[in-house]
């Protein structure tokens, strides 16, 4: 008699959980995928594909969904172990298919060599490059990720990737330190 | 209120937190009268000398300028204007090196001397009081006057302050081991700077106005005592030396015993704090019409045979002040040599940075170049381990943690570093300064402070490109829906013009055999 007892509490009270956590999982759905805007919220959103997925948002998807986390090269390491962190996997280094060089870089278009096609302005992914057709195009600067996407559209090979000029706003110090001691 | 004036008269004032008591060098150069210069060779004039932006350029090259004539214009309320401190020609505009510890070059206005030194015609103006205050504002602003202390904030903005100000803090405590231009300013031009004050208290209208001096300047005491017998408004508060009571929040906590919170400007205490160098500027600006273009200068240290004190006009180039002031190693093999071995400092000893080349202009905010000996200041101070000895933490006038921000710093966690307040480090060097350790602590803050700064930089420009790459994205597909949408209906109606044209007899179409 009292197995049955037991039996019956046990199973009406899974019953009850089961049907709390059943509303629960409905009434407080969390709309999208937490774990990718976190991931969004690492990648240094230069939009440039290299990756293999178009754009910073569907990499971060993949990577939420299993895909490895050494494919973003303007990130670089720092971008791959924040990234590690939130995974709770291990550091991997960057992927060997991509350019390790990440230092940040500018597209610059030599002006008197543009034609006026507009490809680089369809392949702009931040609409950092204005222009129309047959007029000279340029570049806000302070717009353009330096995901080198415009590069290789130009006809008339006149993009050209250029560091960031290191001016005294962007500097960064070393240690020239002043030590003061006592004089005797 | 009335408490706090009533313990500065009887001549008592709150402690700040932690402070040093480094040895006193001062006397190299407080016993010679500040020292007028002969014209370099060359004035290279920075375009940005303060905080804020640079004005605009407002002169061409080949033009001949007169001195104090304005070589840029302001279009910003937070740009200053730079003028030509002699008459000459403007030989070049180019980068130049400047004093920054970086090394780094920025657009500097090259003027050669023509030996004249032909004004520009000046109005002198002593009834400021009748004139609208924002004219005087205006007249601070097209002077160029920023704040000279050594942070170079634009002074017309700090003097058109709405608040209501209870105190107009006049900071003369100068707490550097080395420096004693404002001593010697205020001892020679004692009348001038209180030209200043009152111009000040015009705008400002403060209750009272504190003059906040260190007791190791007695002479300059007694001069600005003298002056303000007749006012009863202002106060000559001496306080006891201990570095680094020039420090704005600090103070503020040893002349009202108010503690300026952190991320507030100290005009929402009502309070002001000018430099007593700025004040004389300001009178300068308002009263003699005369924009900023020399400030003194202490030239000291033990590798120079005479140090002293010296007006230089703004764009002198640092070695020509040393060579003046006697500065013997000075061939070209030890220049090429200068940034190994850092033999030249501009600003004090405590908070200033070695010079990467002797060739960098005095700018507004120069208050000190300083040519150590090598007994006074060693190179080469090793660094070992923390022994957490927590004597950083007792000095630190803004009561941070010294030790955790390095150990956070050195383990770049940003996180902690901002829980710790970080950017309430006023960068003084007296945890340096007292570490056993050599630890050069300030510098680890340093480093962590500019990868802060560039880090939320790069965070507002990924978000702001991660912005335009989703408005572009639903931009084409938007675009892409309208394209279909037309070639949709333009289809239809072909079909329609087509079954017309099956109905009318015409099936012969080929297209119509196609479908």
């Amino acid at each position: 008699m009292t197995t049955i007892i037991a039996v019956l509490v046990v199973g009406l009270m899974s019953l009850i959980f089961g049907a709390l956590l059943g509303f629960a999982a409905i009434r407080f759905k969390v709309e999208g995928d937490p774990l990718a805007e976190q991931l969004d919220a690492i990648l240094p959103q230069t939009q440039c594909g290299q990756c293999g997925y178009p754009g910073c948002k569907p990499y971060a998807e993949a990577v939420a969904n299993g895909e490895a986390i050494n494919k973003c090269a303007p990130g670089g390491d720092d971008t791959i172990k924040k990234i590690a962190d939130l995974m709770g996997v291990e550091v991997q280094p960057l992927d060997e298919n991509h350019e390790a060089d990440n230092t940040p870089k500018v597209a610059f278009i030599i002006e008197e060599d543009c034609i006026g096609c507009t490809k680089c302005i369809q392949a702009c992914p931040v609409d950092a490059i204005i222009g129309a057709t047959k007029q000279m195009h340029t570049i806000i600067i302070d717009e353009c990720t330096g995901c080198d996407l415009c590069v290789a559209p130009c006809p008339v090979d006149c993009i050209v990737m250029q560091p960031l000029e290191q001016t005294t706003k962007n500097w960064q110090w070393d240690l020239n330190n002043i030590p003061v001691v006592q004089v005797d | 209120m009335e408490s706090v004036i009533e313990r500065i008269e009887r001549g008592q004032f709150w402690k700040f937190h932690g402070g040093i008591h480094p040895p006193q060098q001062k006397f190299l150069t407080n016993d010679k009268p500040i020292r007028q210069l002969p014209l370099p060779k060359q004035l290279v004039i920075p375009v940005q000398q303060n905080i804020g932006l640079a004005g605009e350029i407002i002169v061409k090259i080949g033009e001949q300028v007169l001195k104090g004539q304005a070589l840029t214009k302001a279009s910003h309320p937070m740009a200053v204007p730079v003028h030509a401190p002699t008459s000459g020609t403007i030989k070049s505009i180019e980068k130049s090196i400047i004093a920054h510890p970086s090394g780094l070059s920025e657009l500097c206005i090259l003027l050669t001397p023509d030996g004249d030194d032909r004004w520009l015609q000046r109005k002198i103006c002593t009834d400021y009081q009748s004139l609208p205050k924002s004219d005087v504002i205006e007249k601070i602003a097209n002077s160029g006057v920023a704040g000279m202390g050594g942070a170079g904030f634009p002074s017309h903005i700090k003097a058109n302050t709405k608040a209501q100000i209870n105190y107009l803090i006049i900071n003369a405590s100068e707490c550097e081991p080395y420096i004693t231009a404002d001593d010697l300013l205020i001892r020679e031009h004692c009348a001038g700077i209180f030209d200043g004050i009152k111009i000040l208290d015009h705008l400002l209208n403060p209750a009272f106005i504190l003059i906040g001096i260190e007791d190791n300047k007695p002479e300059a005491i007694k001069a600005l005592q003298k002056e303000c017998q007749s006012n009863d408004r202002i106060k000559v508060c001496v306080l006891p030396t201990k570095y680094p009571t020039g420090g704005e929040k600090q103070l503020i906590m040893a002349l009202t015993g108010k503690e300026v919170p952190s991320g507030v400007l100290p005009s929402a205490l009502g309070i002001v704090m000018h430099n007593i160098a700025t004040c004389f500027a300001i009178a300068d600006a308002v009263i003699h019409d005369t924009p900023l273009i020399k400030r003194v200068v202490t030239v000291s240290g033990q590798a120079l045979a005479k140090p002293q004190n010296v007006w230089a006009l703004l764009g002198t180039p640092v070695e020509f002040l040393l060579k003046q002031c006697g500065y013997q190693q000075l061939d070209a093999q030890q220049t090429a040599q200068l940034p190994d071995e850092k033999q030249i400092i501009m600003g004090g000893p405590m908070m200033g940075f070695s010079l990467p080349s002797t060739n960098v202009p005095i700018v507004k905010i120069s208050n000190c170049i300083l040519a150590p000996s090598s007994k006074e200041i060693p190179h080469d101070e090793k660094e070992v381990e923390c022994i957490r000895c927590g004597q950083c933490a007792d000095v630190c006038p803004s009561q941070l943690l010294p030790q955790e921000l390095q150990w956070s710093a050195k383990a770049k966690n940003q996180q902690q570093l901002n829980q710790l307040n970080l950017f309430d480090c006023i960068e003084c060097g007296a945890c340096a300064y007292v570490c056993p350790s050599h630890i050069p602590l300030v510098h680890y803050y340093r480093i962590a402070k500019a990868e802060i700064r560039q880090q939320s930089a790069l965070d507002i420009q990924a978000e702001k490109a991660k912005e335009r790459f989703e408005a572009r994205k639903l931009r084409l597909e938007r675009d892409k829906k309208a394209r279909d949408e037309k070639t949709k209906k333009a289809a239809e109606a072909r079909k329609a013009r087509m079954n017309s044209g099956t109905v009318s007899g015409n099936s012969d179409n080929p297209l119509s055999q196609l479908r």
